[in-house]
C-alpha cells in the first residue's frame, strides 16, 4: 500500500500540472465564479417536450417506457396497487413472491387483499424473483424512473431480481431531469446524494451479440411500472 | 495494452482482407448510424444542445483545477477515498494496492476505457487476482484474449457465429449440444455465468462517464446493469477515471446526458444512469464498504493551453468512429491502441507520442463527418491536420511524401506558377483521358487506381471555369 506522502505528492503533481498549463498565478483566479456557478446551478436549454401539461407528460412518460420494452399499468388509488401487482405477475406467469425494502409508503398498502402474494423485506438475495421499489420521481422526457438507494429501497432490490416492479405516485411525475434533481435536493439537502441514485429507463438490454438488441442482460429482464393516482 | 499503432499500414491491409471483420462492420450504417439519426430527428433541440454541451465543457476545462478540487472536497466529505494518478503506472499501483489491502481474490469489472489505457487487467492478473469483465462485449473480448475494437461496442468486430464458437470453446462445463443459435441464448448463458462472479467478487471496478463537482458523485451509463451489480455487490468499489470527466452541476450533467445516449446508440436515454456518492451509509442494507476514485492524468493536463485542449471535451460516445469511412473499412484494432477512429487519431498521438501514432492522423480523407456528428463539436479533422503539420515540422512523413509536399508547397506559394502548372497538367490529362472519362492506371497514383478508376479532368481548371463564369455573368 502506498504511503500517505506518496498520495500527497501525486495529488500535487496532477493538480500542479493542471494549474501550470492553465497559467494560474499565485492568486486563485476564477475560483469565485466557479463557486457561484456551483451554488447557482444555472439551468440550460430544456427540451419543449418536457414542458407540457400533466396529462401530456403522463402520456409521454408511459409511451417512452413502453418503447423501451417496459410495461406500464395504472392504479386508480393506493388501495388498487396490490391487485395491479398480482395481476401483472399472474399475466406473466411469474411467482407471486415480492422482495422490497422497508419503504413506508409501499408497506402502507393493504397487501392482505391479495393473500397469494408474499412479501419479504430487506436487501435482495440472488434467489429473489421479483423486486418491488418506490421511485422518487418519474421523468417524462425519456420515460425514466429515479430510484434512491437506502433502507427503503436497497439497490440490490433494484438490480438482482429477474423482474422489477416500480411503483410511482402520479404526483411525482416531472418533465425534465432537472426537476427530478430538484426533488433530490429538497429531500437530501443541496449537494447531498444517497449512496446510489439510479435512473432507470427499461429492462436491462444489450446489443453486443452481432448488434442485435436482446432484452434481459445482467439486470432485470422485465420492468413493470405502476403509476398510482 | 500492447501498442501496434506504428504498424497501422500493415494492420489495415490485414483488416481489409479479413472477411469475418468485414461482415461484422457491414452492420454499422444501418445500426448505430441510422439509430442516431432517428434519435436526433425526434429531438428538435438536439443541435442547439450540442452548442450548450460544448460551452459547458469549455467552461469546465478552463477552470479544471477549481472543479477538480471542488469535486474532491465533496467526495471526501461523503467518505470517498480519492487517489490522484499522474501516470498509468501510478494508477495501476494504486488499484493493486487497494485490492491487496482488501485481501481480494476475485475482481469484477464494468466497462472502462481508462482501465484499458492503463493496462489494468494484465497488471492485476500478474498480482495473482482473477479479473472478470462483466459487460458482455468486454467479456467476449476477454475470453478471446483480444482488446475492445470500439469504445462503446467492444465486440463490434465479431459475428454471431464467432461468438457462438467462443462460448462453446470457453464454457466447457456446459452440454456440448446446447442450442446457442440466437443472441438471446448467448446472452442468457453469459448472465448465468457472470451472476456467480458478481456475487462472490471482493472488489468491483467501474469507470466513470462523469464526475459531478456539486455532489462529489461519479456516474456510470450502461444498458446491461452489469456496472451496477459490479459496484453494489462487492465489498470495495473502485472507480478508475480521468481528470477530463468532471462537470460542475446536476444541470450540466442533464444536458450532457441528453447528448450522450443519442449520439452513442441512438437511444433516448441509456437504460441505467447511476450516480454513486461515497460508500454505503450506516443505515444502508447493501452497497460497498469502501468507495475509491482513482483520477488519472496520463498526458491529459499537457493538452491544456494547446490546440488539442478541445479534445478534452470528448464524452466518449463513439459517434465519430461510427460515422468514419476509414473506421468502417478497417475496424478498431487496426488503429493499434485503446482509442480507435477519429478521436483516437487525435488523442493517441497525444497520449502515446506522435512517433508511435503518426499514421493515425493521416488515416483520414477529411470528409468531416466526425466533426459534424460530434456532440461536443470537437474539430477532429482540424486537429488531425495539426498533427500532420507537427509531423512534417519534426521531419517525419517519409522521404517520398516529404519531397512531394516540398514541391507542392513551393508551387502553392507562387500562385502564377501554380496556375500555369495546373493548367498544363489538367489540359494534358484531359486530352488523354477525356474520351474514356477515367484512368485505370497512371504514374504515382497506384495507391488509388489499384482499387478504383481515377476520374479524368475535363481539360480546364477550376480557376479557368471560375473566371469564365464570372465573365459570362451579368453584373
Amino acid at each position: 500500500m502506498s504511503m500517505p506522502g506518496d498520495e500527497a505528492s501525486r495529488r500535487e503533481k496532477v493538480l500542479g500540472a493542471v494549474r501550470a498549463r492553465l497559467g494560474r498565478g499565485s492568486g486563485a483566479s476564477g475560483r469565485e465564479s466557479v463557486e457561484e456557478r456551483l451554488q447557482g446551478q444555472p439551468r440550460h436549454l430544456i427540451p419543449g417536450r418536457s414542458q407540457q401539461d400533466r396529462a401530456r407528460l403522463k402520456a409521454l412518460f408511459a409511451a417512452q417506457l413502453r418503447a423501451g420494452n417496459a410495461t406500464v399499468v395504472e392504479a386508480a388509488s393506493e388501495a388498487d396497487v396490490p391487485r395491479a401487482v398480482a395481476a401483472y405477475l399472474r399475466g406473466q406467469n411469474l411467482p407471486l413472491a415480492l422482495r422490497s425494502g422497508d419503504d413506508g409508503w409501499l408497506a402502507s398498502f393493504d397487501w392482505s387483499r391479495e393473500p397469494a402474494l408474499t412479501l419479504a423485506r430487506g436487501r435482495a438475495d440472488p434467489a429473489d424473483a421479483v423486486g418491488l421499489t418506490h421511485a422518487v420521481a418519474g421523468i417524462a422526457e425519456t420515460g425514466t424512473l429515479m430510484l434512491a438507494s437506502g433502507p427503503g429501497n436497497p439497490v440490490t432490490v433494484t438490480f438482482l431480481p429477474e423482474t422489477s416492479i416500480v411503483v410511482l405516485r402520479a404526483d411525482d411525475l416531472v418533465g425534465p431531469y432537472e426537476s427530478a434533481f430538484d426533488r433530490i435536493r429538497e429531500r437530501y439537502g443541496r449537494g447531498t446524494m444517497p449512496r446510489t441514485l439510479n435512473l432507470v429507463s427499461g429492462p436491462s438490454r444489450t446489443a453486443d451479440v452481432g448488434g442485435r438488441l436482446v432484452t434481459g442482460a445482467h439486470g432485470p429482464r422485465r420492468l413493470c411500472v405502476v403509476i398510482v393516482g | 495494452m500492447d501498442v501496434t499503432a506504428h504498424a497501422f499500414k500493415s494492420n489495415v491491409k490485414a483488416a481489409l482482407k479479413d472477411a469475418q471483420l468485414q461482415r461484422a462492420l457491414a452492420g454499422l450504417p444501418t445500426g448505430l448510424v441510422a439509430q442516431r439519426a432517428a434519435a436526433k430527428a425526434r429531438l428538435p433541440e438536439f443541435e442547439a444542445l450540442r452548442d450548450v454541451g460544448r460551452d459547458i465543457k469549455n467552461h469546465t476545462i478552463a477552470n479544471l483545477d477549481h472543479y477538480l478540487e471542488a469535486w474532491e472536497r465533496k467526495a471526501v466529505a461523503t467518505g470517498a477515498k480519492v487517489h490522484w494518478a499522474p501516470t498509468a503506472v501510478d494508477a495501476r499501483e494504486i488499484i493493486s494496492g487497494i485490492c491487496r489491502a482488501a485481501n481480494a481474490r476475485l475482481v469484477t469489472k464494468g466497462k472502462s476505457m481508462v482501465s484499458e489505457e492503463i493496462g489494468l487487467n494484465a497488471h492485476l492478473e500478474k498480482a495473482g487476482l482473477e479479473v472478470v469483465e462483466t459487460d458482455l462485449g468486454e467479456y467476449l473480448v476477454q475470453i478471446r484474449h483480444e482488446t475492445p475494437s470500439h469504445i462503446i461496442a467492444p465486440a463490434i468486430h465479431l459475428t454471431e457465429a464467432q461468438i457462438e464458437a467462443d462460448f462453446r470453446r470457453h464454457h466447457t462445463h456446459l452440454p456440448k449440444d446446447r442450442p446457442l443459435d440466437e443472441p438471446v441464448k448467448i446472452v442468457s448463458e453469459a448472465r448465468e455465468i457472470l451472476r456467480e462472479k458478481f456475487i462472490t467478487a471482493d472488489v468491483g471496478i467501474t469507470g466513470a462517464n462523469f464526475l459531478v463537482a456539486e455532489t462529489g458523485s461519479s456516474i456510470i451509463v450502461t444498458n446491461e446493469g452489469n456496472g451496477d451489480l459490479t459496484q453494489s455487490l462487492a465489498r470495495v468499489h473502485v472507480v478508475i477515471t480521468s481528470i477530463d470527466k468532471v462537470v460542475p452541476t446536476l444541470e450540466d450533467v442533464s444536458t450532457l446526458l441528453r447528448l450522450l445516449a443519442r449520439s452513442a446508440t441512438g437511444q433516448e436515454f441509456s437504460v441505467y444512469t447511476t450516480f454513486s456518492t461515497g460508500p454505503r451509509r450506516a443505515e444502508d442494507p447493501d452497497g460497498p464498504d469502501e468507495y475509491h476514485v482513482v483520477v488519472l492524468d496520463n498526458g491529459r493536463s499537457a493538452l491544456l493551453g494547446s490546440p488539442f485542449q478541445e479534445v478534452l471535451r470528448c464524452i466518449r460516445c463513439g459517434a465519430c468512429m461510427n460515422h468514419c469511412p476509414v473506421y468502417g473499412a478497417v475496424g478498431g484494432h487496426a488503429y493499434g491502441w485503446v482509442y480507435p477512429g477519429p478521436i483516437g487519431a487525435v488523442l493517441n498521438p497525444a497520449l502515446i507520442g506522435l512517433g508511435e501514432a503518426s499514421d493515425l492522423p493521416n488515416a483520414s480523407t477529411f470528409c468531416g463527418r466526425c466533426e459534424s456528428v460530434c456532440p461536443m463539436k470537437i474539430p477532429l479533422p482540424g486537429l488531425m491536420r495539426e498533427w500532420r503539420t507537427r509531423e512534417f515540422a519534426s521531419g517525419g512523413g517519409g522521404r517520398m511524401a516529404r519531397a512531394a509536399l516540398g514541391i507542392w508547397s513551393f508551387a502553392a506559394r507562387r500562385p502564377r506558377l501554380y496556375h500555369r502548372l495546373a493548367r498544363l497538367a489538367v489540359a494534358g490529362l484531359g486530352a488523354i483521358g477525356r474520351s474514356r472519362g477515367s484512368f485505370r492506371a497512371l504514374p504515382f497514383t497506384g495507391g488509388w487506381t489499384r482499387n478504383r478508376d481515377l476520374a479524368a479532368p475535363q481539360g480546364r481548371t477550376f480557376q479557368q471555369l471560375w473566371a469564365e463564369s464570372k465573365r459570362g455573368l451579368p453584373r
